[in-house]
C-alpha cells in the first residue's frame, strides 16, 4: 500500500510539473501576440515591445516557465525601475490591467469558487445518489418513472439555461436577491445566512444537471450490484432487505461514483464559468473569462489554467487513494 | 522416421510481475517451465492438469499467441520459435485453435458465414466452388444446417456455437488443431456429440490434435497419449491406456483417484488419495520437485533436486525420484 | 412425511415478454436428516430453481410460485411458500443454509472472511462482534483452514478457490442448520480440490446430521455422495430413485442415454460415445407432450405414438423408483441391456 501511495504521489508531482510546462508551450505558440492585444487603442511598436518585456515574453518559453516556477517558490519581481513590484511567494504572476499580484486576485476569487463548488457538490450528491438508490429499490414503479422524467429534464438543461431560468423567474421575480446585491460576498463565518442565500440558487442551477446524471448512474450501478452473487449470499444468510442494501450493496455500487464525483468536483474548482457569469459571482471562472475576453491578461490566464489543471491532478490522486481504502482488492494485491 | 507435426523442446513462458515503486521486479509467474511435447501426424495428445499448471499457456504459446521466453517450437520440421508477423502467416493456415467458451469466442456482430469465411479472406484463398459454397459445406460437415449461414451466433446454442468454432478452424484444412478445453463449457449430453465430431473429423481429414483439458474422462476417450502437467512442468507422459491403468507419478495417481466415477459401487469402494494443502503460487514455485510440498512420498532429496523426466518404459516418461 | 423437508406440487414460473418460462413443474420430493438427495440436470433443466424457491430467494414480484414446501424444524413445521418473508428469513441461514457454485463471486469482496461468517452468526444470535469473530474462527478451524485466527481477517481474493469454498461452507454451517443445499459446489473447482471439498461436505453432514440437497450435473459426484437421485429435464423430474437403482436399473431413456454417453476414467475405450442427439429444449411454451421425445431413441417403441401427444406422469416402475415415461418397466429393462 505504501508503495502504491508513494508511486501515485511522485507521478502526480511529475504530471503537475509537465502540465505547467505545457501551458507555457501552448501560450508560446499562440497565433496572436499577447503583447499587442493588451496594448489598447493607441499602440506603437515601442509600447508593444515594452509590454512584451514587462510580460516577460521576450525570452524563450522555457525561461518563462522556469521563472514562473521560481515565482511560486520564492516570489518574484515584476516590472522595472520605479514600477518594480514584488509579489511574495507563491507568486503566480502580476496583472498589469488590474494592478495586483495574481496571487492576490486568486485569493479573492478562490473562496467564491470553493463555496460554489462545495455547495453544488453536496447538493447534487445527496439529490442524485438518494434518488438513484430509491429508483433502483423501487424499480419500474411510479417512483422510478418519475425520477426518469427528472433525469431527462435535468440532463437536457445546460447550466446556462437552468441558471438563467432560476435567475429570471425565481430570484429576480420574487426579489429573493436584489440585482445590486448579486455577487456580493457574505463570509460563511460571519454571515452564514447571507452566504447560504446568495449561493443557494447558483448551487441549484449547477446541481440539477449533475444530479440527473448521478441519479441515472447510481440507479444502474445499484441494480447491477444487486444482481451480483454475493448479494444472493447475503440474502441466503437471512439478512433483511434493508441491511442487504445498506451493508452489502451500496459500498460496491457507489465506489465508481466516488471516482467520478471527485473529478467533477475538481472540474468545478477550476471555475464554473457560466454559472459565475450568470449570477455575477466573482470566482475563478469569471476572473478567467474577463482575462480572456476583455483584457487578454496573460498572467491571469496562465495562472488559472495551471491551477485548474492542478486541481484535477490532485483530485485524481485523492480519488485513487480513497478507492484503495475502499476496495481491499486494490490495497492488498 | 516420420517428422512430428509439432515438437516443443524445453519450452518456457514466464510472465513478469510488475511490482515495486516503479517498473518491473525480477519476479515472474513461471507459467511454463521447461516442457517437451511431441505430436505425431494423425495423433491426439492430451495435455492435462489443473489450474495454474500451464497447459493453456502451452497451447497458446504453440500457436504463437504468446512469444516463448525460451525453448524451441518446431512445426512440421520447421522451427517457428522466432517467426513473427508476416513470416508466421503461412504457418497459421496450417495450425488452428478451438477455444473453450463458445459464448465469447465468436464475434457477435458477424454472421456465421462471415466468421468461417474470414479464414479464407485472411489468407486470400478462393476455394473451388467459391467461398460461400465452401462455408456451407463446412457447416454441413460439422452437423449444422447450411441454410443458417446468415444467422448470428446468439441464435445458436452452446453446442452449436462450438461446432461453428470447429468449422472455422477446419476451413483451411490445417494439419494441427490446438483444442483448448473445447467441451468443458458444454452440457454433458452435448459433450459427447462434440467429442464424436472431433473424432470423426480427425479420421476424415487426417488431423492431429493437441487436446488441452482438465476433464480426464474426456481425455481418456479421445487421446492417444497423455501429458500431465503441474505448476509449469511435465510430471508424466505415457500412452493413454498405460497412464490411466498404471500411473507412475504420485501426482497423476492422486489426480486420477480424485476423478469421480459414475458408478456408485466402484466409486464408494475406491482408494482415494486426498492431497493435502493448496497449490503453491506459480510466481513462487517450491524448490526441487514442484510437487514435493504436497507429495506423501517427498524426501529431502525431493525438496532439493528437481527430478528430470526419465523414460521408464518405452513411451512412458516420469519426472519423479520415487516413481510408483 | 419426512422429518426434515417435504416438497409438494411445487411450480415455479417466470412470466416473460416471450411467454411463460415454466422452470419447475409439479415437483414432489422429501428429504430426511442425514440423507443426501442429488438433483441432477443440465443447464435449463430447472435444477436450481426449486432450491431457490425452498430458500425463498426468488424475487416474488417476478416469479409465480405455487405448491407447498414444508420444513420440519426444531421449533415446529412451517409451510414456506405461503409464509411471510419475515418467517422464511428467520429460517434462512439458520435452519436452512445454501452454498453456491462460484465462491469468488459469492463472497463479498470488501469484507474479511471472518466478518462475513461472523455476520451470518450475528443475524440469528445475540452477541458482540467479538463473539461472532470467535465463532467464525472456530468454524474456519472446523473446515480445516490453516492458521484460522490469522486468515479470518483476510479478504476473499487472498484465498484460493478451494479455501473460498471451505469458507463458504463454514459460513453456511455456523448456525448448525438441519438442511444444507449445495448448488454445484465443486463445479468451478479443480478435481483434486473437488475431492477435498466433497470429503469435507460428507464429514460435516455426519457431524451435524444434516439433510443435504446436492445440485449437480456431474454423475460421478452423484455416484459418490447421493442416497437418492432426482433427474430433471425441462423443469420436471423425469426419474427419481435410490442411487444404485438409478445407475444399475435406470428407468428413463434420458438417464440411460446420459449414463451411456459419459466416458469414465476407469474404462479405457476408443469406440464412439453413445451420444444423445439433439439439444435440451427451451422452457418457453413447451408442448403438451413428453419433453424428451424429440431426442428419445425409444419413442417408436411406445404404441399409439403417445410420446408426442400427451404428457407422461411419474409412474412407479419398481419399489421406490419412479420414472416419467410411457414405456413399461420390463420394456425399459430390455432396452437398457
Amino acid at each position: 500500500m505504501l508503495k502504491y501511495v508513494s508511486r501515485r504521489i511522485v507521478v502526480s508531482i511529475i504530471i503537475l510539473v509537465l502540465i505547467s510546462a505545457t501551458v507555457f508551450i501552448i501560450f508560446n505558440y499562440l497565433p496572436f501576440d499577447p503583447a499587442r492585444l493588451s496594448c489598447g487603442k493607441h499602440c506603437t511598436p515601442e509600447i508593444i515591445s515594452g509590454n512584451r518585456h514587462r510580460l516577460g515574453l521576450d525570452v524563450n518559453w522555457w525561461v518563462q516557465w522556469w521563472r514562473f516556477l521560481e515565482g511560486i517558490f520564492v516570489g518574484r519581481d515584476y516590472g522595472e525601475g520605479a514600477a518594480l513590484i514584488h509579489c511574495g511567494a507563491p507568486a503566480f504572476g502580476y496583472s498589469f490591467t488590474q494592478h495586483a499580484c495574481v496571487t492576490t486576485l486568486l485569493g479573492q476569487a478562490l473562496p467564491v469558487t470553493v463555496s460554489l463548488a462545495i455547495g453544488a457538490f453536496i447538493m447534487w450528491l445527496v439529490l442524485g445518489v438518494t434518488l438513484g438508490v430509491i429508483s433502483a429499490r423501487f424499480r419500474n414503479t411510479w417512483i422510478d418513472r418519475l425520477s426518469t422524467v427528472f433525469v431527462l429534464i435535468g440532463t437536457s438543461l445546460p447550466t446556462f439555461i437552468s441558471g438563467l431560468l432560476l435567475l429570471l423567474f425565481i430570484v429576480l421575480k420574487f426579489n429573493l436577491i436584489s440585482p445590486l446585491d448579486l455577487g456580493t460576498w457574505h463570509s460563511p463565518l460571519t454571515d452564514p445566512w447571507g452566504w447560504f442565500s446568495s449561493y443557494f440558487w447558483p448551487w441549484l442551477s449547477l446541481a440539477l444537471i449533475y444530479a440527473a446524471t448521478y441519479t441515472r448512474f447510481t440507479r444502474s450501478n445499484v441494480i447491477e450490484t444487486s444482481s451480483e452473487d454475493f448479494i444472493r449470499t447475503a440474502r441466503a444468510k437471512g439478512l433483511s432487505e434493508r441491511k442487504v442494501l445498506w451493508k452489502h450493496t451500496l459500498r460496491p455500487a457507489l465506489a465508481p461514483i466516488l471516482t467520478i464525483a471527485g473529478l467533477d468536483f475538481a472540474g468545478l474548482l477550476g471555475g464554473a464559468i457560466i454559472t459565475e457569469q450568470i449570477f455575477q459571482l466573482p470566482g475563478l471562472g469569471r476572473l478567467t473569462l474577463q482575462a480572456v475576453l476583455q483584457d487578454y491578461d496573460l498572467p491571469i490566464i496562465v495562472a488559472t489554467t495551471t491551477l485548474a489543471a492542478a486541481f484535477v491532478v490532485i483530485a485524481n490522486l485523492v480519488v485513487d487513494l480513497a478507492y484503495a481504502l475502499l476496495d481491499p482488492r486494490i490495497r492488498i494485491s | 522416421m516420420t517428422t512430428p507435426i509439432l515438437e516443443i523442446k524445453d519450452l518456457t513462458k514466464y510472465f513478469p510481475i510488475s511490482g515495486g515503486a516503479f517498473g518491473k521486479s525480477k519476479r515472474a509467474v513461471k507459467a511454463v517451465d521447461g516442457v517437451d511435447i511431441t505430436v505425431m501426424p494423425g495423433e491426439t495428445v492430451g495435455l492435462v492438469g489443473e489450474s495454474g499448471c500451464g497447459k493453456t499457456t502451452v497451447g497458446r504459446t504453440v500457436m504463437k499467441l504468446y512469444e516463448p521466453t525460451s525453448g524451441q517450437i518446431f512445426f512440421d520440421g520447421e522451427e517457428i520459435t522466432n517467426l513473427r508477423g508476416r513470416a508466421m502467416k503461412p504457418i497459421r493456415s496450417k495450425m488452428q485453435m478451438i477455444f473453450q467458451d463458445p459464448y465469447s469466442s465468436l464475434n457477435p456482430r458477424h454472421t456465421v458465414g462471415r466468421i468461417i469465411s474470414s479464414s479464407f479472406e485472411i489468407h486470400g484463398i478462393n476455394p473451388v466452388g467459391g467461398r460461400r459454397g465452401a462455408v456451407q459445406e463446412l457447416l454441413e460437415r460439422v452437423g449444422l444446417n447450411p441454410e443458417h449461414i446468415n444467422r448470428f451466433p446468439h441464435e445458436f446454442s452452446g453446442g452449436q456455437r462450438q461446432r461453428i468454432g470447429i468449422a472455422r478452424a477446419l476451413a483451411l484444412r490445417p494439419k494441427l488443431i490446438v483444442a483448448d478445453e473445447p467441451v468443458s463449457a458444454l452440457d454433458v449430453s452435448i459433450q459427447a456429440q462434440v467429442v464424436n465430431l472431433l473424432d470423426d473429423l480427425q479420421q476424415e481429414f487426417g488431423l492431429s490434435y493437441l487436446f488441452v483439458a482438465h476433464d480426464l474422462s474426456v481425455v481418456q476417450h479421445i487421446a492417444d497419449r497423455v501429458v500431465a502437467m503441474y505448476l509449469g512442468k511435465v510430471m508424466e507422459e505415457a500412452p493413454t491406456a498405460q497412464l490411466f491403468a498404471h500411473p507412475r507419478h504420485p501426482y497423476t495417481k492422486a489426480l486420477l483417484s480424485a476423478v469421480p466415477i459414475p458408478d456408485p459401487r466402484v466409486e464408494r469402494s475406491r482408494e482415494r488419495i486426498i492431497l493435502k494443502g493448496d497449490l503453491p503460487s506459480p510466481a513462487n514455485p517450491p524448490s526441487g520437485c514442484v510437487f514435493s510440498t504436497r507429495c506423501w512420498k517427498a524426501t529431502e532429496l525431493c525438496h532439493q533436486v528437481a527430478p528430470l523426466p526419465l523414460e521408464l518404459t518405452p513411451g512412458h516418461r516420469v519426472a519423479c525420484h520415487f516413481p510408483e | 412425511m419426512s422429518n426434515l423437508l417435504d416438497v409438494k406440487a411445487l411450480n415455479v414460473t417466470f412470466p416473460t415478454v416471450d411467454g411463460e418460462v415454466r422452470a419447475s413443474v409439479d415437483l414432489n420430493f422429501s428429504l430426511n436428516r442425514g440423507e443426501t438427495l442429488a438433483i441432477v440436470g443440465e443447464s435449463g433443466s430447472g435444477k436450481s430453481v426449486s432450491s431457490l424457491a425452498i430458500m425463498g430467494l426468488h424475487n416474488r414480484a417476478r416469479t409465480v410460485i405455487s405448491g407447498e414446501v414444508i420444513h420440519h424444524g426444531t421449533q415446529g413445521s412451517t409451510e414456506l411458500i405461503s409464509a411471510s418473508d419475515e418467517t422464511v428469513r428467520k429460517l434462512r441461514g439458520k435452519e436452512m443454509a445454501m452454498i453456491f457454485q462460484d465462491p469468488m463471486s459469492s463472497l463479498h469482496p470488501y469484507y474479511s472472511i471472518g466478518s462475513q461468517i461472523s455476520e451470518a452468526w450475528a443475524i440469528h444470535n445475540d452477541g458482540s462482534k467479538r463473539d461472532g469473530m470467535k465463532r467464525a474462527i472456530e468454524m474456519l478451524d472446523l473446515v480445516e483452514i490453516p492458521s484460522a485466527a490469522k486468515r479470518a481477517h483476510e479478504f476473499p481474493h487472498q484465498f484460493s478457490g478451494g479455501m473460498r469454498q471451505r469458507a463458504m461452507i463454514a459460513m453456511a454451517l455456523v448456525n448448525n442448520p438441519s438442511l444444507l443445499i449445495a448448488d454445484e459446489p465443486t463445479t468451478a473447482l479443480d478435481v483434486t480440490v473437488q475431492a477435498q471439498v466433497l470429503q469435507l461436505l460428507q464429514n460435516m453432514q455426519k457431524e451435524f446430521n444434516m439433510g443435504v440437497i446436492l445440485i449437480t450435473h456431474d454423475l460421478g459426484v452423484v455416484a459418490e455422495f447421493a442416497d437418492r437421485v432426482n433427474v430433471m429435464y425441462a423443469g420436471k423430474i423425469v426419474e427419481t430413485a435410490g442411487v444404485e437403482d438409478l445407475y444399475y436399473r435406470s428407468m428413463h431413456p434420458y438417464t440411460i442415454g446420459l449414463l451411456r454417453s459419459i466416458p469414465r476414467v476407469d474404462q479405457i475405450d476408443n469406440h464412439r460415445l453413445d451420444a444423445i442427439k439433439g439439444a435440451p429444449p427451451s422452457l418457453i411454451n413447451l408442448p403438451m407432450a413428453c419433453s424428451f421425445a424429440p431426442r428419445c431413441e425409444y419413442s417408436s417403441l411406445v404404441t399409439g405414438g403417445l410420446c408426442t401427444q400427451s404428457q407422461p406422469e411419474l409412474e412407479q416402475k419398481s419399489a421406490e423408483h419412479f420414472a416419467r415415461c410411457f414405456l413399461p418397466a420390463e420394456r425399459i429393462a430390455e432396452v437398457r441391456s
